[in-house]
């Protein structure tokens, strides 16, 4: 019988079937249709946007309230903000979560502590806390730690052994502090997510490579980090773009040279409110839109060998397609279960 | 030193209150080949592990080419191993897993580079050239720029096997090579393992392939419940075993 399909008989015509109909579909498409052209039409006609205002001139001989000058430096304090920020969070993170996962219990526990202590506090609360820190100490300094105490024991007074030292309140003016407060709470955050990534590579990739010979340290940083970089890239894509927004936090520090206290100062300047925020929505859009594309590319790059987001894709059409709709053609019998 | 490669010494070992070695005494000879059977649960793979210290033992002694793996003997106390002496050890040790754990971002080449470049620091140009001639002897020189995931089960056990050659290994330790694998692809993998004992490799090689442990093995070991219950030549033991445990396991699986 085999042989007879496979060489007596000619291949039936392919099929084409009518596709199911959705009509709840069309339905859906005509009434956000609607929406949109009626929010158009509220944007457009409505003279208190004021689009001038933010795109053309905020006055005479004055750019747009999107590109005075202020505003621009303030763009570039937001996105320096959060790429120190991160740079703080991303690395201390990955330091936490290593020792969070080592069998040494002072190191896990250390990092179980930090991780506690900087998710429960607010990070305007912290912004506001790293801003005031100089009332507790007036100078911060490297050099032998308990130098005084130490002098002390052996009867010299105002032992100083410190090797520099700088003013509490120039150290954390402003900028040095939100970034702190910002990266600090960040490092709490990535810690949780890269202990994820790491716990979800598989053991027996850890157990052949010190087969092989690596050392632990090699283990980590060329077989399971990279791996685990897949589970850690797209929650990292949020914490940044959260960060993005929350570096309008450090106002309250304060910072000046960040986007949202520039453009808040132009409302209170000019009385004029919205058409501030929304120059304001518009910018951190913008930002966001292109960290999203970064994303996209990073994500690419680590999902070498996978083709993850392909396979995730098909099982959500093939999915569908189990549910009776689809324009997935499935290799299995039918797909009409249920 | 003799011609010993692998010498246990009344190995014990226990997870917690469960022991799953009681006792394992076993010697192989350089170039040998040995076979362990046994059904599942009998302790042959923690044995194997054992062996190149992915699991810590809890009394006995394991030699590997006479020396004590693990552990320091100094003045009749052992001293723990540093990680970085214990990494040495498992360098001349190659071992193929029963899952493959191929690195999956890494091409078929860099996998099979890996370990040499990193470990032994040796040229890369060298180690490639090493590398590229270990796979076409496993037959899978075209598939050195594709990813682990795009090969079948088979192909991707043969790169395990090319991999842990790459670092020239005095020893193979097999864990079930061929237990994930589909029927027909049984084959090729126990044929690049057969031609690598014709090479004189010694290989440590726990399996259910009794044809193959018939064939190729120099000796076989049967353990069951932590313990070595028969040993041999594999024809003998396979043929005429002695003991009713051995019987009725062979019984089963022939």
């Amino acid at each position: 019988m085999t042989t007879e399909t496979q060489s007596g008989r000619a291949r039936p015509e392919a099929i084409k079937a009518v596709p199911v109909r959705h009509p709840g579909r069309w339905v859906a498409i005509a009434v956000l249709a609607v929406l949109a052209a009626m929010f158009l039409h509220l944007v457009l006609t409505n003279d208190r946007f004021n689009w001038r205002f933010i795109f053309v001139t905020m006055g005479e001989g004055k750019r747009g309230a999107m590109f005075t000058g202020p505003v621009l430096e303030g763009l570039r304090g937001t996105l320096l903000l959060t790429v120190v920020a991160m740079l703080i969070g991303v690395g201390l993170g990955i330091v936490l979560a290593i020792m969070r996962l080592s069998t040494n219990p002072v190191l896990s526990g250390v990092a179980f502590v930090y991780t506690w202590v900087f998710r429960a506090v607010p990070r305007l609360v912290l912004a506001i806390l790293f801003g005031n820190l100089g009332i507790l100490w007036e100078r911060i300094g490297l050099g032998l730690p308990f130098d005084r105490q130490i002098g002390n024991l052996f009867g010299i007074h105002d032992l100083n052994a410190q090797f520099y030292s700088i003013k509490a309140t120039d150290l954390l003016s402003g900028f040095l502090a939100g970034a702190l407060a910002l990266g600090l709470s960040e490092a709490a955050y990535m810690a949780e997510i890269v202990r994820a990534g790491i716990q979800s590579v598989d053991e027996g990739q850890s157990e052949a490579a010190a087969a092989l010979g690596l050392a632990r340290g090699q283990v980590l940083r060329r077989i399971v980090l990279p791996q685990a970089m897949r589970v850690i890239v797209p929650p990292t894509g949020n914490e940044t773009i959260a960060m993005v927004k929350d570096t309008s936090l450090v106002a309250f520090v304060p910072v000046s040279f960040e986007l949202f206290f520039q453009l808040q100062a132009i409302s209170s300047r000019t009385f004029i409110v919205l058409p501030v925020l929304i120059a304001a929505c518009l910018w951190y859009l913008i930002i966001c839109s292109v960290l999203m594309v970064v994303q996209f590319f990073v994500e690419r790059h680590f999902s070498r060998g996978y083709g993850t987001a392909g396979k995730a894709r098909m099982r959500l059409s093939g999915l569908s397609a189990e549910q009776g709709g689809g324009a997935v053609p499935t290799s299995g019998p039918g797909g009409a279960g249920a | 030193m003799t011609d010993e490669m692998v010498r246990a010494d009344n190995v014990h070992k226990s997870f917690g209150s469960l022991e799953v070695l009681k006792g394992i005494d076993l010697v192989v000879k350089q170039g040998e080949v040995s076979c362990v059977l046994g059904p599942s649960g009998s302790g042959k793979s923690t044995f194997l592990r054992c062996i190149n210290h992915l699991e810590k033992i809890n009394a006995g002694r394991i030699f590997v080419d006479g020396d004590l793996i693990g552990y320091r003997e100094r003045g009749g106390k052992l001293h723990e191993l540093k990680e970085r002496e214990v990494a040495a050890q498992r360098r001349a040790i190659g071992m193929v897993f029963q899952r493959f754990n191929l690195f999956p971002h890494m091409t078929v080449l860099q996998n099979v580079m890996e370990a040499p470049c990193r470990v032994k620091r040796e040229s890369k140009s060298e180690v490639r050239d090493r590398a590229v001639a270990l796979l076409d002897r496993v037959g899978l020189g075209e598939k050195k720029d594709s990813y682990p995931a795009q090969l079948s089960g088979g192909q991707q056990q043969r790169v395990a096997i090319a991999r842990a050659l790459a670092m020239r290994p005095k020893l193979m330790l097999f864990d079930e090579p061929t237990s994930a694998l589909d029927p027909e692809l049984v084959g090729e993998v126990l044929d690049v393992m057969k031609d690598l004992a014709r090479d004189g490799m010694t290989m440590i090689v726990v399996t259910h392939e009794i044809g193959f442990a018939r064939e190729v093995g120099d000796s076989l070991i049967f353990m069951d419940g932590g313990v070595v219950v028969e040993q041999g030549p594999p024809r003998e033991v396979i043929g005429n075993p002695q003991q009713e445990r051995t019987k009725a396991f062979l019984s089963k699986v022939l």
